[in-house]
């Protein structure tokens, strides 16, 4: 008869709250999570999965009886093989964080102490706790090593953390966290600052060490289709409650609530490919550049061409050259050679030489809205500022325009008088986009201008500038690393792999076999939402990421 | 309208109090400013609340009017060194490249002097006047405004937000005042009352060496130099001024420690 599975982790009626305080008003709690319950029985996976705010990351602390900065615990309980631990005092939950329960956090990068080589900080809590002695330690972090799949598993404990690659950081800190044969591991977005080609390696061996060493596993994410690979259970947060709770085949192919069906069908803009014949607004031709006292070339030869009025999207993983070849195009980084032309007229490759026309009508919105606004400023003056200074606008004139930029960016004329500090993240996004739109450009540079936002607000963004595409006909440089935002907004396709442009063309074209090794690798890595993919995946690509 | 902290309400009352003080010296202080009422060292009394000096002056009339002094001359420095300071630190901070080397080099150039000897060196060959010692002491100062300022500058611009001033082709002045400056303004302000209390020990200094204000003016380090025998025979004359030299610096600091609280709380500041 076989036994009845172990219960590692219940949580029931976990309540958790906070201090708030909002600028210029009395400090109010605020509940963060309420009403959670779920349970984890041994060697299975529960993703938590949730949009930013939705407490995903809280519920993961509170697994270790654990609250960031000020969070307090206030209800419920946290039983941990059968130990209720929110009652235990300072020293019971030392002995237990790091022995039973570990955690791998989002940014490896920011995680690993710089200046000590990766085997002391692997084997440092098996020690701590002594758990092992060092050898024993050693030997099981080089099996681990090997089990993830890191290149020199034997000597790679010798290298410090800027000497391995992201992908392979963030696999040293999933062995850190298995080192001491915990119960429980806490996956916080583990792979969320990876490149997609990066992360799917990472998650698969993930994955394969969860499945080996029958810990049992949180995987916090806010990508539904990442979690639908490595989980057995899925719940799915909104504010801090509870929304749908079930297995990850219910949840992708029969999900109950509205919410979830949401998140399941994000990226529902369907954009034909417009009609190939405009005159080109921009002409990148046999551009070349590098950075100020290097020798090495982080663009090759770049030639591109987008139509007035379209999109040309730009893909590829981090240091491929994409945001360099934005620096190029808006001059902070004069090309060394090669000939950029706009509207008709020559560039001139640096900023400085540019005249008022062309700066105007070339615009730029970033990535972090956040640091693109000047937080000292409000709305009426980051979107009015490009009108006085191009069209002369003042006083009430500029105030009445700014309005209706905002209405046109759907947000409402109240807005004018806020900070930037006031706005949620895509309604940030939105100002950017409207301050660009205030210069009445002809060309709009996008540098991963959704890749900060939770997916439905990134969904309604693109609709946006789809939008205003239409009305105002103006062109975007779109540049990203996210396929599934391709698919939605572009025209043309720019793929790039080392600073050089390895497939260019309409987009019907670029995504049509037959494919080169790259762009195979590229589209094959963007997580789909479906049942054993990443299996799939891993068995028959061809080529592996630069990142590893 | 949040409720002022005791602390910085204490400060507040004193930090105003000296002001206010300085500002009114003419109508508030009892006796003119070089006037002698009695003998040399008097007790506290009725007439003359702290007493006399050592030729027989009011004491609480000169504290006072070396208080206008004193504030008077930290407070015009100050306004120079951060004036200065500030303006070329941003400079160097957004042109980069040789203009920043220049500035910075020659900054470590008189650095590399301590202060107080490059002012008694100033000092001693020019003649001592009050715009001449608020001058050489705004100057000297202005170095380490310099280099606080280009310091924070310098983080500021490589947001984004500075990047997209530039790509709209905003020239220096609008990006210096309008993008850096609101956003520098919280560090710049604790610094300054830090800067005018170090004005503060620093004109007291030049007098207590003889190199700064001239007698018969009044000022708080004059006032120990000329009253520093008297400690010998139990006479606190010279501690009066001192104990007002600490009172100030404390409680302007009270104040500059409140100002910074405040500002980085409003709405989006650095480190809200």
């Amino acid at each position: 008869m076989p036994k009845p599975p172990e219960i590692v982790l219940k949580v029931q009626g976990l309540r958790i709250e906070a201090t708030s305080y909002p600028p210029g008003e009395a400090p109010r709690e605020v509940v963060l999570v309420q009403d959670v319950s779920f349970a984890l029985e041994k060697g299975k996976v529960l993703g938590l999965i949730g949009e930013s705010g939705a407490g995903k990351s809280t519920i993961g602390l509170a697994s270790m009886a654990y609250g960031r900065g000020g969070v307090r615990i206030t209800g419920g309980q946290v039983w941990l093989k059968g130990r209720d631990i929110l009652q235990g005092r300072a020293r019971d939950l030392r002995d237990l964080r790091g022995r039973q329960v570990t955690y791998v956090a989002q940014s490896a990068a920011a995680a690993f102490n710089p200046a000590r080589q990766l085997m002391e900080q692997v084997i440092e809590t098996t020690l701590s706790h002594g758990l092992a002695t060092r050898a024993e330690a050693e030997a099981r972090a080089v099996a681990l090593f090997t089990r993830l799949g890191l290149p020199n598993p034997e000597s790679i404990g010798k290298r410090y953390p800027h000497q391995v690659s992201g992908g392979q950081l963030q696999r040293v800190m999933t062995a850190m966290a298995l080192c001491p044969q915990p119960d429980l591991v806490v996956f916080d977005e583990p792979t969320t600052a990876l490149d997609v080609t990066t992360q799917i390696e990472v998650l698969a061996a993930i994955k394969e060490a969860i499945h080996l060493t029958g810990v049992a596993a949180l995987y916090i994410t806010h990508d539904l289709a990442v979690v639908a690979q490595v989980s057995d259970d899925i719940m799915v947060l909104r504010g801090g409650r509870m929304v749908e709770y079930g297995t990850v085949q219910q949840i992708i192919e029969e999900p109950r609530e509205e919410y979830t069906r949401a998140l399941v069908s994000v990226r529902s803009i369907d954009h034909a490919e417009k009609a190939d014949g405009a005159a080109a607004v921009l002409s990148v031709a046999n551009v070349t550049a590098r950075y100020r006292g290097t020798k090495f070339d982080v663009l090759k030869t770049v030639t591109l061409d987008l139509p007035a009025g379209q999109t040309l999207a730009v893909v590829g993983e981090s240091g491929s050259g994409k945001s360099t070849l934005a620096r190029v195009i808006t001059g902070l980084l004069p090309a060394a050679k090669g000939r950029i032309t706009f509207s008709g007229r020559v560039l001139a490759p640096a900023l400085a030489d540019r005249s008022k026309d062309d700066l105007r009508e070339l615009q730029m919105i970033y990535q972090m809205a956040d640091v693109a606004m000047n937080p000292r400023q409000t709305v009426g003056t980051i979107i009015g500022r490009p009108l006085e200074f191009y069209f002369g606008l003042k006083g009430e004139a500029k105030r009445a325009r700014v309005q209706d930029l905002l209405e046109q960016i759907e947000m409402g004329r109240g807005f004018i008088d806020r900070y930037p500090a006031e706005l949620s993240g895509g309604q940030k996004q939105r100002v950017c986009i409207a301050r660009a739109l205030a210069a009445k450009p002809r060309l709009i540079i996008c540098d991963e201008v959704t890749s900060a936002l939770d997916p439905l607000v990134a969904d309604g963004i693109l609709k946006l500038l789809l939008n205003l595409q239409a009305q105002e006909g103006v062109a975007y440089l779109f540049i990203t690393h996210d396929l599934a935002t391709v698919r939605a907004i572009a025209d043309r396709i720019a793929v790039m792999y080392r600073g050089e442009v390895v497939r260019y063309g309409p987009k019907s074209q670029v995504l049509a076999p037959p494919f080169d090794d790259y762009t195979d690798l590229l589209l094959s890595s963007v997580p789909e939402m479906q049942l054993g993919w990443l299996e799939n995946v891993i068995a028959t690509r061809k080529m592996h990421s630069a990142g590893n | 309208m949040r409720r002022i902290p005791l602390a910085a309400l204490i400060g507040l009352v004193f930090t105003g109090g000296y002001f206010f003080c300085a500002i009114f010296a003419g109508w508030i202080a009892p006796y003119g400013m070089a006037e002698v009422v009695g003998d040399s060292w008097e007790p506290w009394s009725a007439t003359h609340w702290l007493g006399t000096d050592s030729i027989g002056r009011d004491l609480l009339s000169r504290m006072i009017w070396g208080g206008q002094t004193t504030i008077f001359v930290a407070t015009a420095a100050t306004v120079l060194s951060f004036t200065l300071g500030a303006s070329l630190g941003f400079l160097a901070a957004v042109r980069g490249g040789w203009v920043d080397q220049v500035l910075s080099r020659l900054v470590d150039l008189v650095m590399s002097i301590p202060s107080l000897i490059s002012a008694l060196v100033v000092l001693s060959v020019m003649p001592v006047t009050l715009p001449i010692l608020i001058l050489v002491m705004g100057l000297l100062d202005a170095t380490r405004v310099f280099r606080l300022s280009r310091a924070v500058a310098v983080d500021i611009t490589v947001m984004d937000y500075v990047e997209a001033a530039r790509l709209r082709g905003e020239r220096q002045g609008w990006i210096i005042f309008r993008e850096i400056l609101p956003n520098a303004l919280s560090p710049l302000i604790a610094e300054m009352g830090l800067r005018f209390i170090f004005m503060v020990l620093f004109i007291s200094t030049l007098s207590f060496l003889g190199l700064g204000v001239q007698p018969p003016m009044a000022d708080w380090g004059g006032i120990v130099k000329e009253n520093k025998e008297g400690i010998v025979y139990g006479i606190p004359a010279a501690l009066i001024p001192a104990f007002a030299i600490s009172t100030l610096a404390i409680s302007v600091n009270l104040v500059a420690d409140w100002v910074l609280t405040r500002t980085t709380s409003l709405k989006g500041g650095r480190g809200a």
